[in-house]
């Protein structure tokens, strides 16, 4: 069966025939173009795919598209305004928190999830929020830099997280 | 992009429409957070031509824990469980199970009752389907035989990983079910019949047959009563410290009186296909915690914890770590101030 799926993408209200099979990670892929989120394994274990759905970090690989009916999704794509990089893709970029920058979306919306909710947050409340995504490449110390330096980014008002 | 097996998705909002949508299609799944069973899917394990999404239904949704006792819906989030003020101060045992699974992202997902009906795990089983195809598949799916234990005649070794139902069994929990026969409680130790063979009580069930639950049966909520000074506690121990299920987990809940232990139970999960509340740790209590108490323990999980070679880790290995992790409880919580 196939559904017209009714939700907030981006800030932007958006209709589309979903199938019921389809899962979010290969809507937003294929259907919308947004590629920003990754896919980076078969089901559930490395956070690449990680998206906001009503700001709660969510795997798009094991959520379903029209789950997300009459609800808000934030993709990495939505984060950047004007051509200026939000908090955390700052924090990213000034600390060095991407190398390959695969892993990098998710862990970026794990972080944006994180600091909408604790703006302040200790070291071990990072590590815990992270918890749900795999690098294979920083060794985390840097991606730990990266989102404490967005929360003072954030704190400081230059920009939402 | 590799498309899901077909299936229709129902998203009921009432009880009444789940049951519904479950006499209608009698082969239907629940499909709650999805964590558990969407991953099932892609791996082309289950292919469900119906799933029924119950996380909108309110009336599965209620959380209390307070001093009277502990009610949890079935869709109530691992993330609300584990932030639960409540159950946090009151019922410890579970707030810290419910923190341990998984990562946070799959905890904001993840549901109670997925959690309770988790799907049993082996090295042979959760592989995708040109690994299990290339290896002839396995009795738990569409084999014949075990490739854990090839002699097993039909019985299957997968193990039960979830990390909420030790917990809850050592609180005496009592787990709520709703079928087209109406409701009915069971205390949770029956929900789980993966005895398998090598246990001598055998009633049936294994690692493929793990749940108490008949046809179209769902689970609703699960209850516990409040009991004054108890305390209680969950440790586990996995390869890594997210994204990982448990090698062991281990739920304590004790009582102690003066100098005396007054009260045990001890229940275990990562080991056998169904979580396992010992028998026999009423015995060991009613005097000092010694080192008769210890061994009476060893002696518990050497008798009852029956790991086959369902994961990376060798069964003896993960039978010892049970054991080492109930002894570190145990310390831990008599000596609590
Ligand atoms: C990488 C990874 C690591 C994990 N690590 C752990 C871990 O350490 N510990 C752990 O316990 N779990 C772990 N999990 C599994 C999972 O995230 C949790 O167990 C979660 O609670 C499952 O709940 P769910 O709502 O997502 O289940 P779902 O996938 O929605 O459902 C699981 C099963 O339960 C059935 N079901 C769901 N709700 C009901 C109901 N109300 N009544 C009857 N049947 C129902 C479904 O039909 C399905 O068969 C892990 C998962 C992943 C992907
Ligand atoms: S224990 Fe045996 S039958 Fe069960 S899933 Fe593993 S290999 Fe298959
Ligand atoms: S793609 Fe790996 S967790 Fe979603
Ligand atoms: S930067 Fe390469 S996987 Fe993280």
């Amino acid at each position: 069966m196939a559904r017209i799926l009714e939700f907030i993408l981006n800030g932007r209200k958006r209709l589309d025939a979903v199938p019921d099979n389809r899962l979010l990670l290969d809507y937003l892929r294929e259907t919308v173009g947004l590629t920003g989120t990754k896919t980076g394994c078969d089901g559930g274990e490395c956070g690449a795919c990680t998206v906001l759905v009503d700001d709660q970090p969510t795997l798009s690989c094991l959520t379903l598209a029209a789950s997300v009916a009459g609800k808000r999704v934030d993709t990495v794509e939505s984060l950047g305004a004007n051509g200026a990089l939000s908090a955390v893709q700052q924090g990213f970029h000034e600390k060095l928190g991407s190398q390959c920058g695969y892993c990098t979306p998710g862990f970026i919306m794990a972080s944006a999830g994180l600091l909408r909710k604790n703006p302040k947050p200790s070291e071990e409340e990072i590590r815990s929020a992270l918890g749900s995504n795999i690098c294979r490449c920083t060794g985390y110390v840097k991606i730990i830099e990266a989102v404490q330096h967005a929360a003072k980014l954030y704190a400081a008002g230059e920009a939402r997280p | 992009m590799e498309a899901l097996s077909e299936f229709d998705l129902l998203r009921p909002t009432t009880l009444a429409g789940v049951l519904e949508a479950r006499s209608a299609h009698p082969n239907s799944r629940l499909l709650g957070g999805g964590t558990d069973l969407l991953v099932n899917i892609r791996r082309g394990i289950v292919a469900p031509p119906v799933l029924i999404d119950v996380t909108g239904v309110g009336e599965l949704r209620c959380m209390k824990a307070d001093a009277h006792g502990l009610e949890i819906g079935a869709c109530v989030t691992l993330t609300e469980i584990a932030g639960h003020a409540g159950v946090a101060r009151i019922y410890p045992v579970v707030a810290q199970a419910a923190a341990s699974i998984a990562g946070p992202t799959h905890r904001n997902m993840g549901t109670l009752g997925g959690n309770l009906c988790l799907d049993t795990r082996c090295i042979f089983y959760n592989q995708s389907e040109w690994w299990r195809q290339a290896n002839n598949h396995c009795l738990k799916t569409t084999g014949d035989m075990c490739h854990v234990a090839p002699k097993s005649r039909g019985v299957c070794f997968a193990t039960f990983s979830g990390d909420l139902a030790p917990a809850l069994l050592t609180l005496g929990a009592e787990v709520d079910l709703l079928g087209p026969g109406g409701r009915r409680s069971l205390p949770l130790r029956e929900l789980y019949i993966g005895v398998a063979r090598h246990d001598e009580k055998a009633t049936g069930g294994d690692g493929k047959n793990y749940l108490a639950l008949k046809q179209g049966e769902i689970v609703t909520a699960v209850r516990a009563r409040h009991e004054p000074g108890l305390r209680s506690a969950y440790d586990k121990v996995r390869i890594r410290r997210s994204i990982e299920y448990p090698v062991a987990g281990v739920a304590v809940a004790l009582r102690r009186d003066g100098e005396t232990l007054a009260d045990l139970r001890v229940a275990i999960t990562g080991t056998n296909p169904r979580p396992v509340l010992l028998e026999g740790t009423q015995a060991l209590c009613g005097g000092k915690l010694d080192a008769g108490v210890f061994k009476g323990l060893d002696e518990l999980v050497r008798d009852q914890i029956m790991s086959m070679k369902t994961t990376f880790t060798p069964g003896h290995y993960r039978r010892r770590v049970a054991g080492v992790l109930a002894r570190r409880l145990v310390t831990r919580l008599f000596g609590q101030g």
